[in-house]
């Protein structure tokens, strides 16, 4: 077998690539006259990146074998921290450093949590969901800023800018992409995490310090889940106590459409980048195509589960093809 | 490199170790000389796992000390990581290979072969990795590569991998834990073939293993645990297979217990 012949198949994201052109396809045909203009493909890139963002950090915290259900909070409560510091004294730059360091420490918060005191982290990022977003609203008094002089600086014009027609968030998130990439497959840490999520008993006997690459996780996800923050605020140049709300099914969507196994051990970047923009093309498409607003998340929960239940098919067709093999080799 | 002056390559001082109520070691006293071989034998849940795990850097005990080639290690500076960079390879009884992961991940995985920024070298690691699988276990033409996950492969090609990596890194210290289990017949030969290997090579090896046969045969030296505690050390030749055998079972009818009584006593 050459090596091109073997290489093809296994080309990362050939499905999902294909899956993300024929829904562009179906929608140029139903709604040729919102598809068909490059409005809303700008617009896309507008509103993908911050979802992208927290896809990318889910992707790494699946594959690690554990879930984050506390990041709408993180968009929340670091969104707040960054309208908070730029309305109050100003700050810009060090508002962004702000708003980062307050999702670290949730991330870190959570990391403690599971890795040295043992609760599953579906429980614990539960409750500091719920834990960070009655903070948020508490010191944010229940209030939304309006933060539109922040259109007049730098950073609004580095992080959400627009080049020519482009926005800029979508150059930050596709370089965040791969970088994540590159991190979760070619990086020490990347392959602790593959591990780790595989089976935590290996990873420990094979050396690799379980509880601190959790807490390192965690706190990754923190960071790039404020990150998102700072964009949503920043495009919005708003903060509103409930803006993390609808987050939470989009971001996770995004991952499991995109293939990442929700069993850990194996995850898609590639898969997740497509995902993020196949969960917006859908909503943006269902609105467009003229079906009602309220039956976008219903939709969008069917593609949720119908992307689950044929990865997890195909996982096990995978399994019984290399069992196949064995047999037959034997 | 130089004739190491030492005289064992580890040694454990009164090792205790619980796990909440259960006492898993009690007063372990255990050596390792250079190039020997050592057999560790004892029922299930005698703690043999659990002694080679401390020995390995992978658990804590809960009292006593580690020396390596004679020379105290502090365990809070212990764990799997040093033990591979003093020597030591385990292959572990359960699983030591992650199931979904590429066999170029597997071998290295742990002390990858990274740049300063920890972005690891894939070819060369699929490189050596090929290597390993063609020249040290040989599996040739078998259809497996340094791409294969570990899922694909049989029980036999799995302990073959594990042990495949702990010859690859070369070590002074190698701890198989039944290493035999599951395995057909001409696979357990070319388990017994590298442990032979070992000692041939100078180097050392702690060999835990049910089929007594085994360890009878390659051992220089059979430790006995039981219920936590070492009840007996037979060096190479001081029994056969057969009083072995009898001496283990006899172990077994009177446990340590009643052992004392039992000396004082005759057996009923
Ligand atoms: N992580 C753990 N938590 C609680 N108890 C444990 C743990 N690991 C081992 N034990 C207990 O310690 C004792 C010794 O177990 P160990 O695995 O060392 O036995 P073993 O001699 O290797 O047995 P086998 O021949 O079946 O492999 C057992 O009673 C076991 O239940
Ligand atoms: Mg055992």
């Amino acid at each position: 077998m050459s090596a091109l012949s073997k290489a093809l198949p296994r080309i990362e994201g050939v499905a999902i690539i294909s899956v993300f052109v024929a829904i562009v396809l179906v929608f140029m045909v139903l709604a040729p006259n919102v598809f068909l203009g490059i409005r809303i493909y700008m617009s896309f890139l507008t509103s993908v990146p911050p979802v992208l963002v927290l896809a990318l950090g889910l992707t790494m915290v699946i594959a690690a074998g554990e879930i984050d259900l506390s990041f709408p909070s993180v968009i929340a409560f670091s969104g707040f921290i960054f309208a908070f510091l730029f309305k109050t004294y100003e700050l810009t730059w060090l508002a962004v450093i702000g708003a980062l360091a307050g999702g670290a420490l949730v991330g870190f918060v959570n990391g403690v949590l599971v890795a040295r005191i043992g609760v599953p982290s579906i429980i614990a990022t539960l409750a500091t969901q719920f834990f960070w977003g009655g903070i948020t609203t508490v010191v944010s008094g229940g209030l939304s800023y309006n933060i539109r002089a922040v259109k007049d600086e730098a950073i609004w014009h580095v992080f959400v800018g627009r080049i020519g027609l482009l926005p800029v968030q979508a150059l930050w998130a596709s370089a965040l992409a791969i970088l994540i990439w590159f991190i979760l497959n070619r990086h020490r840490f990347g392959e602790h995490l593959l591990f780790i999520g595989d089976n935590a008993n290996v990873a420990r006997v094979v050396g690799i310090n379980v509880d601190r690459e959790r807490i390192k996780l965690f706190v990754l996800m923190g960071v790039l889940a404020a990150f998102a923050a700072v964009l949503l605020t920043l495009e919005n140049k708003n903060f509103f106590n409930t803006q993390g709300q609808g987050f939470l099914l989009i971001a996770l969507a995004s991952v499991f459409i995109g293939g990442t196994s929700i069993f850990g051990g194996q995850a898609t970047v590639v898969g997740s980048f497509f995902g993020a923009f196949i969960i917006g093309m859908i909503e943006a498409g269902l609105v467009a195509s003229g079906i009602q607003g309220f039956w976008v998340r219903a939709v969008v929960g069917l593609v949720f589960l119908g992307a689950v239940i044929f990865h997890l098919r195909m996982e096990r067709v995978n399994a019984s093809g290399s069992f196949a093999k064995f047999f037959g080799r034997g | 490199m130089g004739q190491p002056d030492f005289q064992h390559v580890v040694r454990l001082v009164d090792i205790e170790k619980s796990y909440g109520n259960v006492r898993a070691l009690s007063d372990i006293n255990f050596s390792v000389g250079r190039n020997e071989i050592v057999g560790l034998i004892g029922d299930n849940g005698a703690g043999k796992s659990t002694l080679i795990k401390i020995m390995t850097g992978v658990d804590k005990p809960t009292a006593g000390e580690l020396y390596i080639r004679d020379r105290k290690v502090d365990w809070n500076d212990y764990s799997v990581g040093k033990a591979h960079e003093l020597r030591f390879e385990t292959v572990y009884q359960e699983k030591s290979l992650g199931e979904k992961q590429p066999l170029w991940r597997n071998f290295f995985v742990g002390r990858q072969i990274t740049n300063r920024l920890g972005f690891i070298d894939v070819k060369r690691q699929k490189a050596i990795a090929d290597d390993i699988l063609l020249n040290q276990i040989g599996f040739r033409g078998a259809g497996i590569n340094a791409d294969s996950a570990v899922a694909q492969l049989s029980g036999g090609e799995r302990q073959g991998v594990a042990i495949g990596r702990a010859m690859h890194f070369d070590a002074d210290l190698i701890v198989l834990d039944e290493p035999t289990v599951a395995l057909a017949i001409s696979e357990v030969r070319k388990v017994l073939d590298f442990v032979r290997g070992i000692k041939e090579s100078g180097r050392a090896c702690v060999y835990i293993e049910h089929n007594l046969a085994h360890v009878h045969e390659l051992a220089d030296r059979l430790v006995v645990l039981d219920r936590g505690a070492i009840v007996a050390e037979i060096g190479r030749g001081e029994m056969t297979l057969i009083e072995l055998t009898n001496f283990l079972i006899e172990l077994q009818q009177h446990r340590p217990a009643d052992a004392a009584a039992k000396r004082a006593s005759t057996p009923s």
